[in-house]
Parts: structure tokens; C-alpha cells; sequence
């Protein structure tokens, strides 16, 4: 891990160097500021019991689903440490098995078919957004960006039978992906728009007259001197959206529905138990089977995650 | 026996015809060589007489979806039966099953989005969905096969005189679940009587210290509460008789009626008695903490506890392996009556609701209630729960030893049969305050203000 990332640094810290000293130097003088305070025991001890404290459950659930549908009944996951032996591979075994009309990996294959659209049509949508916001002077512009901003508060239950009723009736695609599509993009460009144009503010408009003073228009800047600039706030936004894609069960049922030809891995999951849930002891294995992917993701992408996250609250 | 042979033969006469038939109009309507392949394969599969489906015009290619609360493995089963429709009449059966069925259906209708075909496992949810003027009433062909077929459940499928959904699945809720090797141990007899069963429960109580006589458990997450009003529906049926019943039911005495009190009292002798209660998991209060689908499991263990009152469809929840059967590891006896002369059943059942006004979607609907279906359904079942409504279907073909029990008490010529009030109930007492009473009475509230507590919730209208 650690030599994929010192291997891929100098290249992301690219864009940075554009950016004129003061920036640099006050970046690093907080980032000296963070880690200054994250060197404090006391600190670290707190940080120590809350990382143990939130990992206990999902440790418990990783040792419960190497267990017999038998032990798992009859005590819990923390016996199974003093008495090791009786581990199984059964529960895996039948979470992975086809189900009646679909194997996994059909299912896996519509998640991705989901979620890849689902997380880069709202990344784009809402850099262009945020550039006409941080960039572009026009009247009302104020005004529409705190409603932008305000969209946030609503919760997106109360749309679900509008929306697919605008869906089914008036757009006539009814269950298709494109419902999924639209539903997550149209439900994630609040928290986008307002996290990237944040970060976007911040750049120098240095930058931008000096491109604009080389004969540049709005697309060329946006294309050629702010995306590439962009790439940490939307490699941390990216992953929240895959994340929330990737383990969304409401917004598939409500507008694509179960059938295997469709559905994602989240409603195989949540139908493991059976009718009757008289097979829930299956959840636990199937929860790891569906959470490699984005934890692959995530460890992956976790280094822009921080820079952008950490980018976007340097005001000033 | 000689005249259901004689039946048969006169049935696989008539499919013969039926399919000869099939094979002229495919060879005329299609090019030949695609028309004979049809034929053949057929040939082999079609097993039922096609006439009554034909009625309904040309549907072939057509697409009908079905949308259901049964999901996987039990959904392989169903979708194994509608095969010889399927050959039939060349339509497409597209099968939908979800674990969020019942809150999924209310939007998915709304939004304008409702699948052709929906199985409601009550008849309380079949009258809000007919409130929301998208279902559709079913077809006489329907409604004939259901007074042919299942008269007794024609009145739960009528919502205000008009009849919308004929039974499907149906299931006996009046089981008490045992080990018959502890039983042969001990030498205790299974009880023919209801004073029978608490002398039972008093001896076993005496003899192993260390054990209870019954086990429960009424945690079953956003429904939790529901197992205990299974028993008191079952004991109200025992104590205060089906006109009592249905008077309960339909609120023509109040909730907190002296006879429902007696029911109740009843129920709390068991399930209230620290001596009698929680096998395998502690005391009276254990009972609201402890999953359904667990609270059986100690019938298993020796000495664990003895009984374990669940429908039929407990069966699915032994552990691999178990055998259920009246020689086995596990099997039910029928929860018994004050006395012998009377046989209360209570049970429960789907019912199938049609959103579309297409000639595909009758035609389905149609098969679903015939005596086809209910034994072809009988005959592809596969771990069991394949017990139908239908009283002319062939108990025969059932072969899970739990479905035959099933199947012969809903059969049985001196049973009455009771739906689940909690099912017929309005859904703010039945899914609602009922559940929720019944928690906080095994919590420790007395049995009177968990009775008025119910009876004030009642909507007034």
C-alpha cells in the first residue's frame, strides 16, 4: 500500500505547483498544524478506543459468518474466539450459490452497470454547476446557490412517488436504468455542486485571468486548467457517491425493482433470509461478499479522499 | 379410487385433444419447422387441458408480471408451477419477489408503476389497495372456479360485495410443534383436549426441573407481537367459538369484551407462567426478546422445552437437516379444542390481487385458482409450504409430511376454519396496536388495560 502511494505522489502534487507559494506554504503550515495535533497521546489514545470501539461489531460480524448456522444460533460471535475449530466456509458457499433465476454475479454485474453512470454523470454535472457558480458572474447567482445548498435538507424519501410517476407516465421508461441513473444524480447534485464549487473558490482567479488574458473561453478553462486541478475533491466526492450507490437498496427497489435482470446486489442480499428470515444466518456472510468492492475502492482512493476533504474546509 | 382414475384418464383424453389441437393452430399460424419443434416438446410438458385459457384469445408472447412476498428459495417452486400455462398459451410469466413487499407494493401502485399480478398476504392489505381504485375485479371465470373451488375463502377476496382476489397459499396456524422421541422418552401422549394440554404442561413442569414445558418468541422486527396474537386468536376460537369469532373480528363486540378477557386469561395461564415459560431462554419477559424464528429451536436440544405452538410454516425454520416428519426429529400436533366434538382451524393465506384489466393477466389469474394449478403446485414443490386453498386439489401429491397434516386439517369435513383476525383486522389494530398490546402484556401489563388499550385504538368510523 504504502509504495503505491509514494510512487503515485509526485504526480498528483502536480497540479499543486501551479499554485503560487503563499498557497503552498500555508498548506503546509496547517497540515504541520494537524499533525501536530494528532501527535498528542492523549489524542491518539481516544483515536486508538474509538477505531476498536467501531470496529468491534464489524469484526464480530466477520467471525459470525465463518460460523455454523447451529453456533451462530445458539451464542455469540465472542465464544467462537476462545473456542476456535468450528469455522465454516458453508455460509459463503450458499450465499454464493445461484440463485433460482440469477447467479451473483449477475447481480454484481447490474450494480456496477448502476453505479458507474450513477457516480460520474452527477461528478460532471455538478463541476460544471459549480463552475458557472464559483466563476461566472450572473444576477441571482447568490441566491440559486443557497437554494442549491438548501436542496440539501430535503430528504429524498418524499420524492419517490413523484419521481416515479414522472418516470412511468410522462417519460415512459418505467423500470429501466435510466431511472436509477437520473434518480441518483438528480438526489446527489446538492452536497456535489456545493463541495466542488467550494473547493473551486479557493483556486486563484490569478489563474483564471491569465488564461482568460491568453484568449481563453469558458470551456478551455474549465477543460483545460481547472479539471485537472480538480482531481482531489472529485476523487473524494466519487467515492462518497459510489459508496452511497453501491449500498443503496430504497432507490433500486422503488424505481427498477427485484427481477435478476436488474437488480442490484444489495437486494440479493436483503432477500438471502428467505420469506420468513429463517435464514438470516446467511446476512452476515452475505454482507462481506457485497462489501468487497468498495472497501477495494476505498482503500484505493483514500488518500485523495482525506487531501479532498481536508481541501475543501482550508478557507481563506 | 376408481373414479379419480377414471378422472384422469378423461383429463389426459381431453389434453391430448387439447394438445393436437395447439399443434394444428401453431402449424398454421407459424412457419413449419418452428411449429413442429413446439409440438414436441409439448407434447411432453403440457399436462393440464388448455380450453379455458384459450377463451381468452391469443396471448402468446404476452408478458404478465407477478409481484409477491416470496422470495428465494421458496419462489423457485412457484415458478415451476405456472409451466404448463406457460405451455398453454405461449404467454410469459415475469416473477418478481421482494422481502419489502408490503411497503414497496403501496408506492410502486401510487407511482403509477403497479406490477399486472400482486399475491397479498392479507385480506386487510387487499382492502387498502382496493381503496386505491387500482384493482381490478376478477373475471367470472374466476369467481367460478372460486365457488367451485375454495367457497369457504370467497368472502376474504371481497372487498364492499365485490369480489377482487381469489386464495392461493394457504397455511394452518392451530400447531403445536414437539419432539416426538422426548415425547416417547417421557411417555406423555399428545393431548385431545385443551385441559389435556395444560395437564401435560403441568406434568412436564414437574417431572424435569431443569427444563420448560413451552417455548416462545414474539420479536419478528417491525412486526413484532404477531406470534401472540396468533394464540390468542387460536384459544378465542377454543374458549368463545367461530360466532364469537367473526363478531371480534368484524368489532361487533368490543376488543375489550368479557369473552376475549377469558381468551386472553387463557393464553396468560401459559405464556404469563413462570413455570411454564421460556424454554431454553429465561423467564415470561424473554418471550418479547426473542426472534420467532429461534423461539422453536429448543424443542430440539433435550430438555430444552417440549412445545412450541407456530403455524405450519415453522417448518422451514429447523435447521438443515432436521427431520420433520411424525417419526422424525420434530413434527406438529393439531393445538387441541375444549373438547373432541369441535375443531377450530385458524390459518392464513395469499390472495391474488390483478392491477391490469389485460386478457394475459385473466387468463393467469384463472390458472392460479384452478385445480391444475393448486396440484401442479403440489407436485414441483420443493422443501414444502405448497399447501393451496383449493379443497378439490389432490392432497395426494403433497409430499411434505407437514403439508399432508395441513392439507388434511383444512380438508377435514368437521374443522372450521377461521382466517387470522389480526389479517382481517383494520390495519391500525391488527398490524398495530394489537402487536404492540400483546408486547407490552408478555412485558407486564395486566390483561385489562392491554384489552382497553386495543379497543380505544379501533378507528371510529
Amino acid at each position: 500500500m504504502s509504495t503505491v502511494q509514494t510512487g503515485a505522489l509526485p504526480e498528483s502534487f502536480e497540479p499543486a505547483d501551479l499554485e503560487p507559494p503563499s498557497k503552498q506554504q500555508k498548506l503546509k503550515k496547517s497540515t504541520g498544524e494537524a499533525a501536530g495535533a494528532l501527535q498528542s497521546r492523549w489524542a491518539s489514545l481516544v483515536a486508538v478506543l474509538i477505531a476498536v470501539l467501531w470496529t468491534t461489531p464489524t469484526l464480530g460480524l466477520l467471525v459470525t459468518s465463518f460460523r455454523s448456522q447451529r453456533d451462530i444460533n445458539r451464542s455469540g460471535w465472542w465464544t467462537a474466539l476462545t473456542d476456535p475449530g468450528g469455522f465454516t466456509l458453508e455460509n459463503y458457499r450458499q450465499a454464493l450459490e445461484p440463485g433460482s433465476s440469477a447467479s451473483l454475479s449477475q447481480y454484481f454485474i447490474n450494480t456496477i452497470v448502476i453505479t458507474v453512470p450513477a457516480v460520474l454523470l452527477p461528478l460532471f454535472l455538478a463541476s460544471l454547476a459549480a463552475y458557472a457558480f464559483a466563476w461566472m458572474p450572473f444576477p441571482g447567482r447568490n441566491a440559486l446557490f443557497v437554494a442549491v445548498f438548501a436542496l440539501q435538507i430535503v430528504p429524498l424519501q418524499i420524492a419517490l412517488i413523484p419521481l416515479l410517476d414522472i418516470y412511468v407516465n410522462k417519460l415512459g421508461f418505467g423500470a429501466s436504468y435510466w431511472s436509477v441513473w437520473l434518480s441518483h444524480t438528480i438526489f446527489a447534485l446538492p452536497l456535489a455542486t456545493f463541495l466542488i464549487h467550494n473547493f473551486m473558490r479557493e483556486l486563484p482567479a490569478e489563474l483564471m485571468e491569465a488564461a482568460r488574458v491568453d484568449g481563453a473561453g469558458h470551456v478551455t478553462i474549465f477543460f483545460k486548467i481547472l479539471l485537472p486541478l480538480l482531481t482531489p475533491a472529485l476523487a473524494a466526492f466519487g467515492i462518497f457517491q459510489f459508496l452511497w450507490v453501491w449500498n443503496d437498496l430504497l432507490v433500486s427497489l422503488v424505481f427498477l425493482g427485484g427481477t435478476p435482470d436488474v437488480a442490484p446486489i444489495t437486494v440479493r442480499v436483503a432477500e438471502l433470509s428467505g420469506s420468513r428470515g429463517s435464514a438470516w444466518y446467511l446476512l452476515s456472510a452475505g454482507a462481506f461478499i457485497s462489501m468487497i468492492v468498495p472497501v477495494a475502492v476505498f482503500l484505493a482512493l483514500q488518500r485523495f479522499f482525506v487531501r479532498g476533504l481536508l481541501a475543501g474546509g482550508l478557507k481563506g | 379410487m376408481a373414479h379419480k382414475s377414471q378422472r384422469r384418464s378423461a383429463m389426459l383424453l381431453s389434453s391430448l385433444v387439447a394438445v393436437s389441437l395447439g399443434v394444428a393452430a401453431c402449424g398454421s399460424s407459424e412457419d413449419g419447422g418452428d411449429g413442429a419443434d413446439a409440438g414436441a416438446s409439448g407434447d411432453a410438458k403440457t399436462k393440464i387441458d388448455c380450453a379455458p385459457y384459450e377463451a381468452f384469445g391469443d396471448i402468446k408472447g404476452k408478458t404478465v408480471t407477478v409481484y409477491t412476498s416470496i422470495t428465494a428459495p421458496e419462489d423457485e417452486p412457484h415458478i415451476k408451477s405456472y409451466q404448463p400455462f406457460i405451455d398453454c398459451t405461449g404467454a410469459e410469466i415475469k416473477y418478481e419477489g421482494s422481502k419489502e413487499f408490503e411497503a414497496q407494493l403501496p408506492v410502486r401502485v401510487k407511482g403509477g408503476n403497479a406490477p399486472d399480478i400482486a399475491y397479498l398476504p392479507q385480506p386487510g392489505l387487499l382492502k387498502t389497495m382496493v381503496a386505491t381504485g387500482k384493482v381490478i375485479e376478477a373475471p367470472p371465470e374466476v369467481a367460478a372456479n372460486v365457488d367451485k373451488n375454495m367457497p369457504d375463502w370467497k368472502e376474504y377476496g371481497t372487498v364492499d360485495g365485490k369480489f377482487y382476489g381469489a386464495a392461493l397459499g394457504a397455511n394452518v396456524k392451530s400447531f403445536v410443534w414437539y419432539s416426538p422421541a422426548a415425547f416417547e422418552e417421557k411417555g406423555y401422549e399428545i393431548p385431545k383436549t385443551w385441559d389435556d394440554l395444560l395437564t401435560l404442561s403441568d406434568k412436564i413442569a414437574a417431572d424435569d426441573p431443569d427444563s420448560k414445558p413451552w417455548c416462545a418468541g414474539i420479536e419478528s422486527g417491525d412486526a413484532t407481537g404477531w406470534p401472540a396474537t396468533d394464540w390468542v386468536e387460536d384459544v378465542m376460537l377454543r374458549t368463545a367459538g367461530p360466532e364469537v369469532y367473526d363478531k371480534w373480528t368484524n368489532h361487533e363486540i368490543p376488543f375489550n369484551d368479557p369473552a376475549v378477557a377469558t381468551a386472553l386469561a387463557e393464553v396468560g395461564k401459559i405464556l404469563k407462567n413462570d413455570k411454564f415459560v421460556n424454554g431454553g431462554q429465561g423467564d415470561v419477559k424473554t418471550i418479547a426478546s426473542t426472534s420467532f424464528q429461534d423461539a422453536g429451536l429448543p424443542v430440539l436440544d433435550n430438555g430444552g422445552c417440549y412445545l412450541h405452538r407456530q403455524a405450519s410454516f415453522y417448518a422451514a425454520n429447523w435447521p438443515e437437516g432436521t427431520k420433520v416428519a411424525e417419526d422424525g426429529d420434530v413434527w406438529a400436533f393439531y393445538l387441541p379444542a375444549k373438547d373432541e366434538t369441535t375443531k377450530p382451524v385458524l390459518g392464513g393465506g395469499e390472495f391474488v390481487a390483478a392491477f391490469a384489466d389485460r386478457p394475459e393477466v385473466k387468463a393467469f389469474q384463472t390458472y392460479l385458482s384452478s385445480v391444475e394449478w393448486a396440484n401442479e403446485r403440489a407436485t414441483t414443490c420443493g422443501t414444502g409450504g405448497c399447501v393451496t386453498a383449493n379443497k378439490n386439489a389432490d392432497p395426494e401429491l403433497l409430499k411434505n409430511p407437514v403439508d399432508k397434516l395441513s392439507a388434511q386439517i383444512l380438508t377435514d369435513e368437521s374443522a372450521t376454519f377461521r382466517f387470522d383476525a389480526s389479517d382481517l383486522m383494520p390495519g391500525a389494530v391488527g398490524s398495530g396496536t394489537f402487536w404492540k398490546g400483546m408486547t407490552n402484556w408478555i412485558t407486564g401489563q395486566d390483561d385489562k388495560a392491554t384489552l382497553d388499550y386495543i379497543e380505544n385504538s379501533w378507528p371510529k368510523s
